[in-house]
Formats: structure tokens, sequence, C-alpha cells
């Protein structure tokens, strides 16, 4: 009787009083994890294993979220002469990347620099370079050449990682910025 | 009679070393490019065409990113991407998926040649690349 009893308080504590708070605070605490990504995680994160390994074995897999989706298209119309050389895809590859592409572009997302970087370009205009969207100018108008494009350990603004360590993972935070020969950049 | 035995383990060990060193997919990739009409792969072609630059695209061969040494990283010329060594030897994953395989002789031949490689060097670079450690 006094375990039947016992029992009937555990149930009773975990069924009508422990769950409930645990599902209310789950819940609580995942809508306030997506604000606070999308507050401080600058864009999305790439995550799409296809794209990685086709575009990213050659180059830093840019996050989609840094151009329209206009541009996306653009650039994947034009594989046979990317930036001057070849980067042809197959028919099985192809597709899939360009949905991944067009689906978290910087005017579909909702990730703070994403919007910055989409509102910055004109409608008309359909860059195929993030360095020379207006935005990204914007913020690295004050670099001196020595640190990047006269900076043999980088070369130029293309590779992204360089300097921005936490690039892929779609962080461009100024906290993380390390410039190679020059160390931490604070403007 | 030991003579006999000796002979015998070189027999059967010499293949088998060969086998170690290539692996399926590069068995089945040789008789692939066997069937497009490639001869046998030679190992000292494909270490020539490997050094030898090209200039469809700018001066560029193979050892431009690859480097000369096989087990080591090498690094993308033109992003600067490093690249994990090409040798099965330190890199066991090279050299495993047919597939992948074919996609970048037709990437790189392309952007290293500035055309697609025949058969037969294809299987001159899969052999070189499959048994060479250094040059």
């Amino acid at each position: 009787m006094k375990n039947t009893l016992a029992i009937s308080a555990v149930v009773f504590t975990f069924g009508f009083v422990m769950l409930p708070v645990v599902w209310g605070d789950d819940d609580f605490r995942w809508g306030e994890m997506e604000e606070y990504k999308h507050r401080t995680n600058n864009v999305s994160e790439v995550t799409n294993p296809v794209y990685k390994e086709e575009c990213g074995s050659c180059h830093m897999a840019y996050p989609p979220g840094l151009l329209p989706a206009r541009s996306w298209n653009k650039v994947m119309l034009e594989l046979e002469n990317h930036f001057g050389d070849n980067a042809e895809l197959d028919a099985e590859t192809h597709p899939p990347i360009t949905d991944y592409l067009l689906n978290n572009s910087a005017d579909k997302s909702d990730y703070r620099r994403s919007k910055k970087f989409n509102r910055s370009i004109n409608l008309d205009d359909v860059p195929v370079r993030i360095s020379e969207t207006p935005y990204f100018k914007h913020e690295h108008d004050e670099i001196p050449s020595r640190y990047v494009i006269a900076n043999p350990k980088v070369n130029s603004f293309s590779q992204c990682d360089v300097c921005h360590a936490k690039a892929e993972q779609g962080s461009f935070n100024e906290h993380n910025v390390s410039i190679p020969g020059y160390g931490h950049w604070d403007d | 009679m030991k003579n006999h035995i000796l002979i015998t383990l070189l027999l059967t060990n010499i293949p088998l070393s060969t086998a170690q060193a290539e692996s399926t997919a590069v068995k089945n990739l040789l008789q692939d490019y066997a069937m497009q009409g490639a001869a046998t792969a030679d190992t000292e072609q494909g270490r020539q065409l490997w050094k030898k630059t090209y200039n469809k695209n700018g001066e560029r061969s193979c050892a431009s990113c690859h480097t000369n040494d096989l087990t080591r990283n090498g690094k993308h010329i033109k992003t600067n991407k490093d690249i994990e060594p090409m040798s099965p030897l330190v890199n066991p994953e090279r050299l495993t998926d047919r597939k992948k395989v074919n996609k970048w002789f037709k990437r790189n031949c392309k952007w290293t040649l500035g055309r697609e490689c025949t058969a037969q060097e294809k299987s001159n670079f899969l052999v070189f690349i499959a048994q060479s450690s250094k040059f």
C-alpha cells in the first residue's frame, strides 16, 4: 500500500507537474534560440553536403545568403566559364545545388546580415561577385590594401575564411576577424 | 627446396602487393579505360604527364596545385584552398570512388590541359597516382 502510494505520487508529479514544466520550458527556449541565432549569426550556415562537396572543394563554400537568388541563378547558368575557369556540374548535382542556393539566398533569408546584403543591391543589378556588392564594399572600405590585396597571405577579398575564421558557419562578426600577418582587426 | 619456397613466396607476393596499391576502383577504372581503347597503363608516362606544363589556360600543370610530392598537401593556385594529399598511401580515401575519379579527371583535365584527357592519359595518371609517393 505504501509502495502504491509512493508510485502514484511519482507518476502524478511527473505527469501533471513536471512534464508541462519541461515542455513549456522547452518551447520557450527553442523560440529564444531561433531568435538568438538570427541576431548573432549573420547569415545562414552552409549546410548542404552536395554544395559543400562540389563547390567547396575548389574554393570556400560561400554561404548562399550573401547574394540574391537572381545572382546565384546567373552563376549557375555560367559554370562553363566560372570566373575564367570551367566548373561544370553533371545533370545529377546541378539541380539540387541550384535549389539550395536559390532557396537560401539573401533575398529569401531572414538573417540579419543577409538582409543588409540584399537591401544594398540595386534591383536592376545582378552581381556575381560577393565582393562587388555595395554592402560588402562598405564593410571593407577602411581596410588598407596592404592588409588584403598586397598581403601575400591573403591576396584578394575572395577567400572570406582567411580572415573570417567562422565564415562557413555564417558568422562574419568583427570579433572573429584576424588578418594573417596583422592580427585582430577593429575599426 | 629453399629456393622453391622463396620463388613461391615471391610469385604470390608480387601480385598481392600490387593489389594492395591498386584498389578495386582503380582496377575497374583501368578496365573501363582499356575498353575505351587505352593500352597498358604506364607509371612513367603518368609521371611525365603530371610534371608537364600546359599553356591552354595559362601555365598550369598537375603539380601547380597538387605539388610534386603526392604525399603532401597541395594548394589551389587560384583560390589558395588547401588540397588533401593525392597519394592513397597517406590518404586512403583517394581512388576509392570510381565516379569521383571520373568527375575530377573531367574537371581537372579541362582546367589544366584545356581539354578532356584521353583514356590512355587517364590510365597513366591513375597508376602513377596509385603507386607513387614522391617524385
